[in-house]
């Protein structure tokens, strides 16, 4: 009858989940990177005065948003067989989470006031620049809180990524896991060490939202 | 394609009881959550410091970490503590039910304190009991406050069921990856399943719109079928989209709703806003 | 306070175009405005020359403000020619023939005309100073130093010197309508409409707003087109008033005649009132 806790196992897993966590934290900033821009991207072509570019942009959304990242992996996964499986998980992850910061964006593009397009009018702004200097700069102040909500719900479905073998840290857990025939350890502490991670993060950004106003 | 189409109307009645354990997942773990939503949304509003710290304790545990941990740790290391859950398909329950239902109690605490503070008053001057005032004015109100961003919940919990294919569970996209080796059809078989789940998505709204109008009729601002048709998005943080914006989800609701969904969700998140 | 009133210099902005005698800066030829089924201006003739200052007044949904946004190519019109300086500002002409103007031309021809607004409208993510040289710089394409320079001496004609680096947010109703005076100003414009601009402000604040403006309407000679409900100012300033009722002209004049002896009883009514209001 093995221990319950085994602290030497423990101690051998730590550094095989450390260094599955660096993966981890890589592929959230490279997904958020993606997410972040293309959101953006996609807000905007939702916005275009051409409705032959609104409703496939939108039909993607949709179509994106509502079906199981674990599958679009697992698609993408099988039909490129070229690409890295991190350039796989971390483009599929961040496309995913696009789509709803797409939806972010748009609120917030939608909460400026109508004045300020009126005044960018009234001094002849063109467009880009209206954009550019007026309108974004608002529009992502006021959903920063909400795009920080997603970056943290994003780090907390890489492992995900582990179903294409990325060697994140859920991976490194699980392989661990399989050769020791025990899991109670390496388990823990992923847990531990994803709540260790995301915890101090989200005050973070429910600081952010309070100081932003909302 | 052809050899793909055959093979699926062969594997028709494997695909249908895979779908009905998808489905049993999602509606387990959807009734488990909405229990503990109430339960710990509740004691997060307690009077009592004891209390409402057992709550947020639980709440930020299940959020702070991931889903996926959550059910593996269920899965393989609880039985090492002598607890055996007896069947995988109950264990996925559980995890999404944890999981689910902390993120859901945030809901539940922002709607309720989105209340205005006029109901609570109203309510004492009629000198209603703490209980009757929670159950005939506090919660109806807040009742519709939540539903749409426990429709978001819904699909997220929907969208997270894969995740049983991994402890053995013969669900959909177990049978679609049977389907992928009996073929080799690879695109086909999960574009396959991504239709399936983008259907079973929709369906799931459609009844949750549906709720929303018969809530809102009730409190005598119903919008009536209208509504029922849009597509909700679904939200991994369990919050309205824009999350506390002025604007947000104006477009998809009428602005009472949507004022008291955008503040309901403002105070919730990954993390809630705090004790 | 009692210190000596400061004569403002406001040559740098007063820029006055070179129209051939006889043209007027504003006409408006048959121009009908209508949302929906509600016809707000139908077919609306008017025009103001060079250096005039007029006031639209009347009641409200009288079409008065929507005059200001068709001028400022806020709104488009639905029947009917706008035209400023001489050249059409609606529409544009497309081998001798006007047909409406296309989003590239509006973006040239607007540029002879400023605005401010009740709501000030002023960018919150820009400081004062930068709210102000925004324009002439990216779209005057005047170099940011001389923007800088030339924005500091129209705050400090509007009272607000001390301010440059502040952000709008932290400053009262009055100083933000000031600032958006001063940042209208910035573009040299041929043409001021301004829109109720004291209407959304504390009444201890539109003392210094309406100063401003006595002060800019008495040294230059810009064209301006005035929605107001505080008819003293528009006695002290206006060379005309326009009283609107239903999309129409009921009555014109000087303001001593308006307001002293209005025939229309239209006006009579509105007057009444509105200075009863006082």
């Amino acid at each position: 009858m093995p221990k319950v806790w085994d602290w030497d196992l423990a101690g051998q897993a730590l550094p095989l989940l450390l260094q599955g966590f660096l993966v981890t934290l890589a592929a959230t900033v490279v997904a958020s990177v993606v997410a972040i821009i293309l959101g953006l991207v996609l807000a905007m072509l939702r916005r275009t005065r051409f409705a032959a570019v609104r409703a496939p942009v939108r039909a993607f959304v949709e179509f994106v948003r509502s079906t199981p990242v674990m599958v679009q992996l697992f698609a993408v996964y099988v039909v490129f067989p070229g690409l890295s499986p991190f350039t796989i998980g971390v483009t599929v992850l961040g496309i995913h989470y696009a789509t709803y910061m797409s939806e972010v964006y748009r609120a917030g593009i939608d909460g400026v006031p109508k004045g300020q397009w009126e005044a960018a009018t009234a001094l002849s702004l063109p467009r880009g620049r209206t954009w550019r200097a007026v309108i974004l700069p608002q529009a992502v102040r006021n959903v920063l809180p909400a795009l920080g909500n997603y970056v943290i719900s994003m780090f907390k479905d890489t492992p995900f990524l582990a179903v294409i073998t990325v060697h994140e840290m859920v991976f490194q857990a699980t392989t661990f896991g399989g050769d020791h025939f025990k899991y109670l350890e390496v388990f823990t502490m992923a847990a531990a060490i994803f709540l260790i991670a995301s915890y101090p993060t989200s005050l973070l950004v429910r600081r952010l939202e309070k100081r932003l106003g909302h | 394609m052809g050899s793909f189409l055959s093979q699926l109307s062969q594997s028709w009645g494997n695909i249908g009881s895979a779908l009905v354990i998808t489905v049993e997942g999602t509606i387990g773990g959807a009734i488990l959550a909405l229990v503990l939503a109430f339960v710990l949304g509740l004691m997060a509003l307690s009077r009592f410091v004891v209390v409402r710290g057992v709550a947020r304790t639980i709440i930020e545990f299940f959020r702070g970490t991931s889903l996926y941990v959550q059910l593996f740790w269920l899965y393989f290391a609880l039985p090492v503590l002598g607890f055996k859950i007896s069947s995988a398909l109950l264990c996925a329950i559980i995890a999404f039910g944890l999981n689910f239902g902390a993120y859901g109690a945030e809901v539940v605490r922002g709607a309720i304190n989105a209340v205005p503070r006029a109901q609570w008053e109203g309510a004492i001057a009629l000198n209603m009991s703490p209980f009757q005032r929670m159950r005939l004015v506090i919660l109806p109100q807040a009742w519709v406050a939540m539903i749409p961003p426990f429709n978001n919940l819904l699909i997220q919990l929907l969208k997270s069921t894969p995740l049983m294919s991994l402890v053995t569970i013969a669900d959909l996209t177990f049978e679609a990856q049977q389907l992928r080796s009996a073929t080799g059809q690879t695109a086909w078989s999960y574009l396959f399943l991504l239709v399936v789940y983008f259907i079973l998505a929709y369906i799931l709204t459609l009844l949750m719109n549906a709720l929303e109008s018969v809530a809102k009729a009730r409190l005598g601002r119903g919008t009536g079928l209208r509504g029922i048709f849009r597509m909700r998005p679904a939200d991994p943080t369990g919050k309205s989209l824009g999350a506390g914006l002025a604007g947000a989800g104006t477009e998809i609701e009428p602005v009472e709703a949507a004022n008291l969904t955008s503040k309901t969700m403002g105070a919730g998140g990954p993390g809630g806003g705090g004790v | 306070m009692a210190t000596e009133p400061k004569i403002p210099d406001l040559s740098e902005v007063d820029t006055p175009p070179n129209l051939p005698t006889g043209t007027p800066m504003v006409q408006f030829d048959k121009v009908v405005k209508r949302f929906g089924d509600n016809v707000v201006l139908d077919h609306l003739d008017f025009s103001v020359e060079q250096g005039e200052r007029v006031t639209l007044i009347g009641p409200s949904g009288s079409g008065k403000t929507t005059i200001l946004r068709l001028l400022m190519t806020l709104e488009r019109i639905n029947d009917g020619v706008i035209y400023v300086e001489g050249q059409p500002l609606s529409h544009m002409d497309r081998g001798g023939k006007l047909v409406p103007a296309n989003e590239r031309y509006l973006s040239t021809v607007r540029k002879k005309i400023g605005m401010v607004f009740q709501q000030f409208n002023l960018f919150p993510n820009m400081k004062v100073l930068e709210n102000v040289i925004e324009a002439p710089v990216h779209v005057l394409g005047v170099p940011k130093d001389e923007a800088v320079e030339r924005a500091k001496k129209l705050l400090d004609l509007v009272g607000l010197a001390d301010r440059v680096g502040q952000h709008p947010t932290s400053l009262s109703g009055g100083q933000q309508q000031r600032v958006a005076i001063a940042r209208a100003l910035a573009m040299q414009p041929d043409v001021l409409l301004l829109d109720e601009v004291t209407s959304a402000l504390d009444p201890e604040l539109v003392a210094d707003v309406l100063n401003v403006l006595r002060d800019i309407a008495r040294t230059t000679t810009i064209t301006m087109l005035i929605v107001t409900h505080e008819m003293h100012f528009a006695r002290d300033v206006s060379n005309r008033i326009l009283m609107f009722d239903k999309g129409r002209i009921v009555e014109e004049g000087a303001p001593d005649k308006i307001f002293s002896e209005p025939e229309n009883d239209r006006t009579q009514t509105f007057l009444r009132a509105v200075l009863e209001e006082r």
